[in-house]
């Protein structure tokens, strides 16, 4: 996999028509033509769908038709028991209204914002961009240090980060608790939203780090180098010099943190939506509404508003890559 | 103002210039690590814990120097439920990995190298499916397509739902590969008379094994942590994998089993990590989006 470059940055593009595909060439590597139209290996039409045909099985069956099917659960009310488990009636955009004039879904929609804007939006691209930035110059111990760390919150399992940070934040004995001096303070209990929130930042600012350090090591040294000769201070540097040349790289950052975050599910190991529904983000309160309470069709009326949402950010995001390979081009 | 005095000025000037430049670089070293020191104490506090606890003869909550021993491990191994789910952890992401390694293999040659009608579209509809229909916002209809097709508490319907899943963002990343690998071996093997299969077999598997290692650590690593996907379908804590089982270990009766979630977070943990390792030095980790989301 070539070093610096993501499989999203390059993923989805089509290739250009019929013209021969031309690549860098490492030195010293055979060449690496690849013909778009080519058949090196006299594969065949046949046998190359006979190759794609179990794949595409099984995203059909597990990717798209349980977005099809969530979209038309959406529009009855379907029940996982009772009557309408049985025969479920449509019922139109009847969900949708009632979720829309919901307060238990308004509070999720609310709580969704904050948490997405204040973990991913602001904190994980702050911290991360400070990291990576501070870092820039640096080579060696402390630099490894601060990236392992980074990177370790960042691969373990969720289960086990959510029951470190339950420890951390234990109202009898938690770490914090005893470091601050604050016993019986219960964090997740007076401040869940926060708890979450600065929990999310800690565990995915990783990726942020890694995107944005890519991202500045490719600002050519001599712009900066100038402008700190003219006398522009650090604000002045970032400002003129670094962000309009890493742009395309925030934006990519912001819209797969975003979705990523959006779609979340770990803050329920947590705080499982309490203490009074006050962290119900939207995947726990479908969680809740679906599969605890049973109502299906109501489920999946907000379902199909996390797709809607989903597909938003999605749609910007590849246009933004098809762009970014024209300008390439 | 005599020339003495000219001079005398501008050399204070001067050494009021380098005074204030000092300044601004001991601030700047000392605003430089007071940010390391915290953002270190922020990303290490809540993984002392999972260093020391295991260790502890008597583990609480609160971070401390373990008082050594390794009895903790026999309480583990003494757990009906704690292995096996180790287990069963092993038996979903290796089924998830292999299926996707070997689908997603398949089509991605298939779609590097032969023109198919439709390619750049399917390409295109795959990357926003696999980006919009997650788990939690599918999390209905999985249920019930479990539910229809009897995969619930089976732990083949998580595999293949995990698979699902994955296929698509596996198949980017590979067919990016296989376009950057020279098709000219391939020719010279037609010519001298190898069928399509042998080819791929012999001559493609080996070419894009960077490719598909990636594509093994990335899968398994998604399947190991997931959690939401077998904790809707699976409903005995026998077929449970180790995400889900260690979510029951502390919500059951109240009293968490420190001995044993500690340990259990370690074991559970070291995987992961010695992939991370793996990768990191065989790769430098310039993953960005691919090794996890």
């Amino acid at each position: 996999m070539p070093a610096t470059s993501s499989p999203e940055l390059e993923a989805g593009t089509p290739a250009k028509s019929e013209d021969v595909e031309r690549r860098p060439e490492a030195p010293g590597a055979p060449s690496n033509r690849v013909q778009a139209g080519g058949d090196a290996a006299g594969l065949g039409r046949a046998r190359a769908t006979a190759f794609i045909v179990p794949a595409m099985l099984l995203i059909a069956a597990f990717l798209l038709f349980p977005a099809i099917w969530t979209i038309y659960l959406g529009l009855t009310d379907y029940r996982l028991t009772g009557l309408a488990a049985a025969n479920p009636q449509f019922v139109g955009l009847d969900n949708l209204q009632n979720a829309l004039s919901d307060d238990r879904f308004g509070n999720s929609m609310w709580l969704t914002v904050e948490y997405v804007i204040g973990s991913a939006v602001i904190g994980q691209v702050l911290l991360g961009f400070a990291v990576a930035w501070v870092m820039r110059e640096r080579r060696g111990a402390l630099r490894r240090l601060v990236e392992s760390l980074l990177l370790l919150a960042w691969v373990l399992p969720g289960s086990v980060v959510a029951f470190l940070w339950i420890a951390l934040l234990d109202r009898d004995s938690g770490t914090l608790n005893a470091l601050l001096q604050t016993p019986g303070t219960g964090w997740l209990l007076e401040y869940p939203m926060a708890s979450i929130i600065v929990f999310n930042i800690w565990r995915g600012a990783a990726f942020s780090m890694m995107l944005y350090a890519a991202a500045i090591g490719n600002v050519p040294p001599s712009h900066l180098e100038t402008a700190r000769l003219a006398g522009a201070s650090t604000w002045q540097q970032l400002r003129d010099v670094v962000i309009p040349r890493i742009k395309g790289h925030i934006l990519t950052n912001l819209l797969l943190i975003s979705l990523w975050t959006f779609n979340d599910f770990t803050p329920f190991m947590l705080t499982a939506g309490g203490p009074d529904d006050k962290t119900e983000i939207m995947p726990v309160f479908i969680y809740k509404l679906a599969l605890n309470s049973g109502e299906l069709g109501f489920g999946a009326a907000i379902s199909v508003l996390m797709l809607l949402f989903n597909l938003i950010i999605a749609l910007f995001y590849v246009r933004m890559l098809r762009s970014r390979k024209d300008d390439a081009a | 103002m005599t020339a003495t005095d000219i001079k005398a000025t501008r050399r204070d000037a001067a050494e009021h210039g380098a005074a204030v430049a000092q300044a601004r670089r001991v601030l700047r070293h000392a605003g430089f690590y007071t940010f390391i020191c915290l953002l270190i104490a922020f990303f290490a506090l809540p993984l002392l814990w999972l260093l020391a606890a295991p260790f502890d003869s008597a583990p609480g909550v609160t971070v401390s120097l373990p008082d050594f021993t390794l009895r903790n491990f026999q309480v583990l191994a003494d757990n009906p439920y704690a292995l096996r789910s180790l287990g069963n952890s092993v038996i979903l992401a290796g089924g998830t990995g292999a299926l996707t390694l070997l689908f997603s293999a398949l089509a991605a040659y298939a779609l590097s190298r032969v023109k198919l009608p439709g390619r750049d579209m399917l390409l295109y509809v795959l990357l926003l499916l696999s980006s919009i229909v997650t788990g939690t916002a599918a999390m209905v209809p999985l249920f019930n397509l479990a539910f229809e097709l009897h995969l619930i508490d089976s732990q083949l319907g998580v595999i293949l739902i995990l698979t699902g899943g994955m296929l698509p963002s596996a198949i980017f990343i590979l067919k990016d590969f296989m376009d950057g690998t020279p098709v000219s071996y391939e020719e010279s093997a037609r010519v001298f008379g190898a069928s399509p299969l042998q080819i791929v077999r012999h001559i493609v598997v080996p070419l894009v094994r960077p490719g598909l290692a990636t594509i093994a650590v990335w899968s398994v690593a998604q399947v190991w942590g997931n959690f939401l996907v077998p904790f809707l379908l699976l409903r005995s804590p026998e077929k449970s994998p180790a995400a889900v089982v260690m979510y029951t270990f502390y919500t059951e009766g109240g009293q968490p089993n420190l001995a044993l979630i500690s340990t259990y977070s370690l074991l559970y943990s070291l995987p992961v990590v010695l992939m991370f390792l793996f990768v990191s030095s065989r790769y430098g980790f310039r993953f960005h989006g691919g090794i996890k989301r």
